[in-house]
């Protein structure tokens, strides 16, 4: 039996196919204006990869912003419940997650069985997401990829006094002009982002494991600043982070196909 | 039933992630187990909209009456407004304003104030030596070294509102290159209930910049050119600067004409600030100061939305907090003078 | 003088909203040692009275520093809870999230 999960975010979609035999598609889309088109393109190029026709397709699961968007009259599934799914299969001690998508952060508390306990998202405001770091590495004329690393060579901490994605560009350039060297002006910017995150976190209570996933999890500068942030020793991170989302949609997607 | 995850998710780790973009053809990449893609969507995404613009290049100014003669004055004072983008700085005789100026603000919060203090007073004689109290307000309100006593922006706004518009005046929106003010005050423009929103750009003269930067059309034609649209568009739905700039990059690709983007953006900065200006309660009558007094497009949609329109000065609304300053001094020299006699 | 500190952004609207005219009266501000942050000082306001206010270095953050004292689950919950509302006798501190 096979099944498809996809996770339809701000900035990417992501598809995940699923059966008995395991996962034989990961595929990431990033999709133009029209995102239902868009969306349905990525499910194709799924079932190309995982050598799959669509009418063979038994259920999809859709989770994301913009799940409405999914092909084939999919099931819809709220995020947290994605992740705390995806997660559990992949890093089973995992009690806490916290999501970073590009538009938003998310901080979910598990059960032992992959279910929610409480929730908690900042949405809707850049300076809570990846934008922000995304914004910085603009402002510093670094691509993302070595804006976090950079951030490892700090040698000391300088405060951001801006929790706006937009006055904190203007503050990035004068640090720049005042001859800071970009690899403090780096780590302020984790730490900053960790902060937001990390409080938003707290609202649902930390325990451990705590996992990251989403992009950012790709980011060393970040782990390192979160783990600063929560006086954590280990934050566990799965393969492919930024894929957590659709890989639960597809492991609920498979679970009501069996039942 | 219980899933048998480890069977599921078999090949999890080394299944290759292959990435696409909608509007190409094909894959662009394919990434082997392990890569960052993360770093993939920075490099596609990253087109850069860094530069920091120049800020709202309102002209300096100034003007003196000289039918007034300063040496005939019991008392002078003045009030210094130093703000993020701009400072004023404003002189009174006997309480009636007699100098002002307006500059825009340097690096430096006490050169500013300076700068701004003998602009105001190029065409005259008088200097600050001969000027007893100064009262310092605004962002840089700390740093104005000649001034006796700071107050807050806040406090000067409505003092300087009452005096420009008169007692009748109980709503004060300030929209300034950073912040956004809205204030409530009584029939002697003491402030009764307010709200500064400074945190976020939304809002305040700096998402607009953002938006004439992307457009690149000059600050003071958005306003005018916001209202040739024909039916109001939608407000941008994202308040974000950073989400509402690429809301807006997506209109002009599907086609909409800049004035009808320009309108949408406007609404929605009109539809915000007045919902700032509900949480204190609007009263009549409405006074607007600082920049966006000068975005027509948002002045008249606010105007729109709340049903009442804004009161207007023979003064330029941009000198009220340094005239609220100058008019706290003018107060608090007259309470000396008295406490002496 | 109602003061509301904080911020409306993107995410949502976060003040709080300060009663001072119930400040001048009161002898032992019992707000200002309830909140386990410290958000709050007495200043003397701009027309010589004393008052509750947020610190300065709080007011971009609020959203963030009252956070723990937010639990996700509680907070469609009365406001009471909060340790600044329920120090107050006289209400004067409101939240407005
Ligand atoms: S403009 Fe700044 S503070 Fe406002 S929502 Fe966007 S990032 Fe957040
Ligand atoms: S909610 Fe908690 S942290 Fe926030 S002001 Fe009140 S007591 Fe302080």
């Amino acid at each position: 039996m096979v099944v498809a999960g996809m996770d339809l975010g701000a900035k990417a979609i992501k598809v995940v196919i699923l059966s008995e035999k395991g996962v034989s598609a990961k595929v990431k889309l990033f999709p133009d204006l029209d995102m239902a088109q868009s969306a349905r393109k990525a499910l194709e190029e799924a079932l190309v990869q995982s050598g799959t026709e669509l009418h063979e397709l038994k259920r999809i699961v859709a989770t994301g912003t913009g799940r409405s968007a999914a092909p084939g009259k999919p099931a819809l599934v709220t995020e947290p419940l994605a992740d705390a799914k995806g997660i559990i299969a992949l890093l089973p001690l995992t009690r806490t997650v916290i999501d970073v998508g590009a538009e938003e952060g998310r901080g979910v508390k598990i059960t032992p069985q992959g279910e929610v306990v409480d929730f908690a998202v900042n949405e809707k405001c850049a300076a809570g997401s990846g934008a922000f770091m995304e914004s910085m590495a603009r402002s510093l004329e670094l691509k993302i990829e070595d804006f976090g690393e950079i951030s490892l060579k700090a040698t000391q901490a300088v405060p951001m006094n801006a929790q706006c994605t937009v006055f904190a560009e203007s503050e990035v350039v004068s640090l720049i002009h005042a001859n800071t060297p970009k690899s403090d002006i780096s780590r302020a910017v984790h730490d900053a982002t960790a902060s937001r995150i990390a409080a938003m976190t707290r609202r649902v209570g930390i325990e451990k494991e705590v996992a990251l996933i989403g992009g950012v999890a790709y980011n060393p500068g970040f782990v390192e600043a979160l783990k600063r942030t929560l006086s954590l020793e280990t934050l566990l991170i799965p393969d492919h982070p930024d894929f957590i989302g659709a890989l639960g949609a597809a492991l609920i997607a498979y679970e009501q196909a069996v039942n | 039933m219980i899933l048998d995850f480890p069977q599921l998710i078999s090949q999890w780790e080394t299944l290759p992630v292959h990435v696409f973009t909608a509007h190409e053809k094909g894959e662009i990449l394919t990434i082997g187990a392990g890569t960052a893609s993360g770093a993939v969507s920075g490099a596609i995404q990253g087109t850069a909209s860094g530069a920091v613009t120049e800020h709202w290049k309102w002209p300096e100014q100034s003007n003196v009456d000289l039918s007034m003669d300063w040496k005939k004055a019991a008392r002078i004072t003045a009030g210094i407004d130093v703000g993020s983008v701009s400072s004023q700085a404003v002189v009174l005789l006997d309480g009636k304003l007699y100098a002002w100026s307006s500059v825009r603000t340097g690096s430096s919060s006490p050169d500013s104030a300076l700068k701004a203090l003998n602009q105001a007073l190029k065409n005259t004689d008088l200097t600050l030596e001969k000027i007893p109290y100064v009262v310092g307000t605004g962002y840089g309100r700390v740093n104005v070294p000649f001034a006796k006593k700071t107050i807050t922006e806040i406090a000067c706004h409505a003092r300087g509102a009452n005096y420009m518009g008169g007692g009748t005046i109980r709503t004060i929106l300030d929209m300034g290159g950073q912040d956004c003010k809205a204030i409530h005050c009584d029939e002697k423009g003491k402030v009764t209930n307010f709200l500064m929103n400074d945190k976020c750009a939304a809002g305040t003269g700096r998402g607009m910049e953002v938006l004439a930067d992307l457009l690149r059309i000059p600050i003071q034609e958005i306003g005018p050119l916001s209202l040739k649209v024909e039916e109001e568009p939608p407000p941008v739905s994202s308040v974000c600067v950073v989400f509402a700039k690429t809301e807006a990059i997506g209109l002009l690709k599907s086609g909409w004409p800049v004035e009808k983007v320009l309108a949408s953006y406007c609404l929605a900065m009109a539809e915000r600030v007045t919902a700032l200006l509900n949480r204190i309660g609007v009263e009549k009558d409405f006074f607007i100061t600082g920049g966006i007094a000068k975005n027509i497009g948002v002045v008249k949609r606010i105007e729109r939305i709340l049903g009442i329109s804004a009161l207007n000065s023979a003064l330029d609304s941009q000198i009220a907090g340094a005239l609220g300053a100058a008019l706290f001094a003018n107060a608090l020299l007259e309470k000396e003078e008295r406490g002496k006699s | 003088m109602i003061a509301n500190y904080g911020y409306t952004d993107g995410s949502g609207e976060y003040y709080i909203s300060i009663n001072t005219s119930f400040c001048a009266e009161c002898q032992t501000h019992p707000c200002i040692s309830a909140c386990p942050q410290g958000v709050f000082e007495m200043i003397t306001d701009d027309y010589d009275e004393p008052a509750c206010s947020v610190k300065d270095s709080f007011r971009k953050k609020l959203n963030y520093t009252c956070s723990t004292c937010k639990p996700a689950r509680k907070s469609s919950e009365s406001p009471l809870f909060l340790p600044c509302v329920q120090a107050c006798v006289n209400r004067a501190i409101k939240h407005t999230w």
